[in-house]
């Protein structure tokens, strides 16, 4: 049982931070209907700028107090990212809206390259660590050791939620986007500036991606070059479990692919009577992905699309 | 230029000669001309016709988007590993070998296209690109409890092709002259891609070519006319993917090592982005796209030497720049040809019809106002 528990909260943690990636994902799939391949990378590029706003200012004022030092960071890494999917959208997906679909799919993962390696070029092909800049208290909940970095993660990824709900729901906004969601040309002809609320749906999301980065890398206090892939990869997955285009559906889709995964990981060995070891967690992901949409096949909170012509 | 290809368009049978005289003599001119590693990249590159090709049945002609492609690559390879190499001390010749591993690698088809038969576009995307990890990360793990895949190490001393008496594996000497494996593994290649490239014109125009573009455009409307179109897909992936065992079976051959990081969900990536890039669903584009993302990493090796003739000394580390330079290539040439580089006349047709018709309906809607 308090493996359980601790799985649980391990789970929830990872996936609050799925679940912001995978807005990201979601919000693009939901007005271009395009997979943006590149979007794992925007969260890395975030971790990666933060990491290094970090570094300097380490250096640079040694006396600051390190959530002070993290806040800077995230607050550099964010408009770093935030221009940075503006141009990938103008550059690499604008020219090709009318194109065939796949284009600028591969357009998405040309970039994806590109900015992978060119953060190799700039940060290097080593691991950099997450210095020890945050408070290590721990909490003890019902046998679960919990520390206040996962707490604070879960609850900033839920006012971010929160936040991006309101946003859409609420603002003015958040109705150009949810118009141009459901029809480009019919939300053009209303007045609204469709290219801009794109655009706009590109920088949220890659705002919200560069939080998530440097949650992860002070998750595992760990960043990589090449961490963007995998994350992005198991953010879209979860977007897709929930329904992509559904941003709701994202963030239940990532919280429970989290949990999946953490449970998987703790109990494969016990259910295969071990057979599979933990390392089979992404395994147990991909199947419950495969099983949901074998039977549901719009994700779970996805529309059912008639099939119409 | 244009007018010796008007030319030869005339003379089909002079054109099929200088083709084969060109492809028989291609090896001997790489190796001689720009040294034998280029033989093995030719080699490669022929494989990854072959790939492309099985992947452009499933995407370019049913419109079926895979991402799990390289699963089947993979399982014809390990298959050719266990039934000839010392893991399991079996060494059955490769005409026995390669087609078991393309079946098995059909059959897989079938089993991974089944239950994704109710999916579309990109929920089928990313199921297969589920079971593409799946595939590879069980190959990685299934050294325990009992050693079938060997694990991360791979497998190794996996048999060269042999024909008769004449072993693939050892370079021979003739006259004084030295040819590596890499040339007869050349000619093996070459008759594979030949013979696959056949086929997948020959299905083009026939009566399940034109089924599968049906579906590809309105699967309902296909079903309508009474295309059945559950096994339709179906035979698409199990097509697709026997294409993808048999080239899987000639890498194990040619390279006599595997491990699972030939089989990245970046392979499949790649295979997808040389149909897209050359264009989807047209024969001719998906083998320029096959050769040109094939032979541009290779190329770009010598970004170094180009970096010491211009400044003197290598500024930055080419194989680091390679895969950047890569991905600018992919980004470009995708702005300039989205529809590929040789698109098929039908999408060409699509892609011009599209404006039309928007500018119609832009027509229609200003004409109600007035």
């Amino acid at each position: 049982m308090d493996i359980f528990i601790q799985q649980l909260v391990n789970g929830l943690v990872l996936g609050s931070i799925y679940a912001l990636v995978a807005l990201g994902y979601t919000m693009v799939y939901g007005i271009l209907e395009l997979i943006n391949f590149a979007h794992g990378e925007v969260t890395m590029i975030g971790a990666m700028v933060a990491l290094t706003v970090i570094g300097v200012l380490m250096g640079a004022a040694p006396d600051l107090p390190g959530v002070v030092v993290v806040l800077a960071g995230i607050l550099v890494a964010i408009p770093a990212c935030m221009a940075l999917a503006f141009a990938i959208e103008k550059i690499a997906y604008r020219p090709l809206r009318k194109a065939p679909r796949l284009a600028p799919l591969i357009t998405a993962i040309g970039v994806s390259i590109i900015l992978q390696n060119l953060a190799m070029l700039i940060w290097g092909r080593q691991y950099i660590s997450f210095p020890a800049l945050l408070p290590v208290a721990r909490f003890h909940f019902l046998g679960a050791s919990i520390s206040l970095l996962q707490i604070v993660i879960v609850v900033l990824a839920l006012v971010i939620m929160a936040g991006l709900w309101l946003l859409v729901e609420k603002s003015r906004l958040g109705r150009a986007m949810r118009a141009t969601a459901q029809s480009r040309e019919v939300a053009q002809l209303m007045g609204v500036n469709v290219d801009r609320v794109i655009s706009a749906t590109f920088i949220i999301g890659a705002a919200i991606a560069a939080i998530a980065g440097v949650m992860v890398s002070a998750y595992y206090g760990l960043a990589h070059y090449y961490m963007g892939f995998m994350l992005g990869l198991k953010a879209f997955s979860a977007a897709v479990l929930g329904g992509i285009g559904n941003i709701a559906g994202a963030m239940l889709g990532g919280l429970l692919l989290g949990v999946i995964e953490a449970l998987g990981a703790g109990y494969i060995g016990d259910i295969t009577g071990g057979f599979l070891g933990s390392h089979y967690q992404d395994v147990f992901a991909f199947f419950v992905l495969i099983g949901v949409l074998v039977f549901r096949p719009s994700g779970l909170l996805g529309e059912r699309v008639a099939n119409r012509a | 230029m244009k007018r010796v290809l008007d030319s030869l368009r005339r003379r089909p049978r002079l054109a099929f000669a200088l083709l084969t005289v060109l492809l028989a003599a291609l090896p001997f001119i790489m190796g001689f001309g720009l040294g034998n590693s280029w033989v093995r990249v030719l080699d490669f590159v022929l494989l990854y016709v072959l790939l492309a090709i099985g992947l452009n049945i499933v995407v370019g002609y049913a419109g079926l988007l895979d991402l799990g492609y390289i699963a089947f690559y993979a399982l014809g390879a390990y298959l050719y590993a266990w039934l000839a190499s010392p893991h399991f001390g079996l060494h059955l010749p490769f005409w026995v070998v390669l087609p078991i591993g393309a079946a098995f690698a059909g059959l897989f088809g079938v089993l991974l296209g089944a239950p994704t038969l109710r999916l579309r576009g990109d929920y089928l995307a990313i199921v297969t690109l589920g079971f593409g990890e799946i595939i590879r990360i069980f190959m990685n793990n299934l050294n325990a409890p009992f050693n079938l895949t060997n694990g991360p190490q791979g497998m190794n001393l996996i048999d060269p092709v042999r024909i008769a008496t004449f072993s693939f594996g050892k370079p021979l000497h003739f006259h004084g002259l030295t040819l590596p494996p890499t040339y007869f593994y050349y000619y093996l290649f070459l008759a594979f891609t030949l013979l696959a490239i056949f086929i997948a014109l020959r299905l083009q125009d026939s009566r399940i070519g034109r089924a599968w573009a049906a579906i590809r455009e309105d699967e309902v409307a296909a079903a309508a006319m009474g295309i059945n179109t559950r096994n339709l897909k179906l035979l698409a992936f199990a097509m697709g993917a026997t294409f993808g065992g048999l080239a899987g079976g000639l890498f194990a051959a040619f390279q006599g090592f595997i491990s699972p990081e030939s089989f990245t969900l970046w392979e499949s990536i790649l295979v997808l982005c040389m149909i897209v890039l050359g264009g989807m669903g047209n024969i001719p584009g998906v083998i320029l796209g096959a050769i040109l993302l094939t032979m541009i990493p290779e190329a770009l090796r010598y970004i170094g030497d180009l970096q010491r003739a211009t400044l003197g000394h290598v500024v930055v580390d080419p194989s680091d720049l390679r895969m950047l330079l890569f991905g600018v290539a992919l980004v470009s040439m995708m702005l300039f040809r989205p529809a590929g580089l040789l698109p098929s006349r039908q999408r060409k047709r699509e892609f011009a019809a599209e404006n039309g018709v928007a500018e119609q309906e832009q027509a229609s809607l200003y004409d109600a106002k007035a």
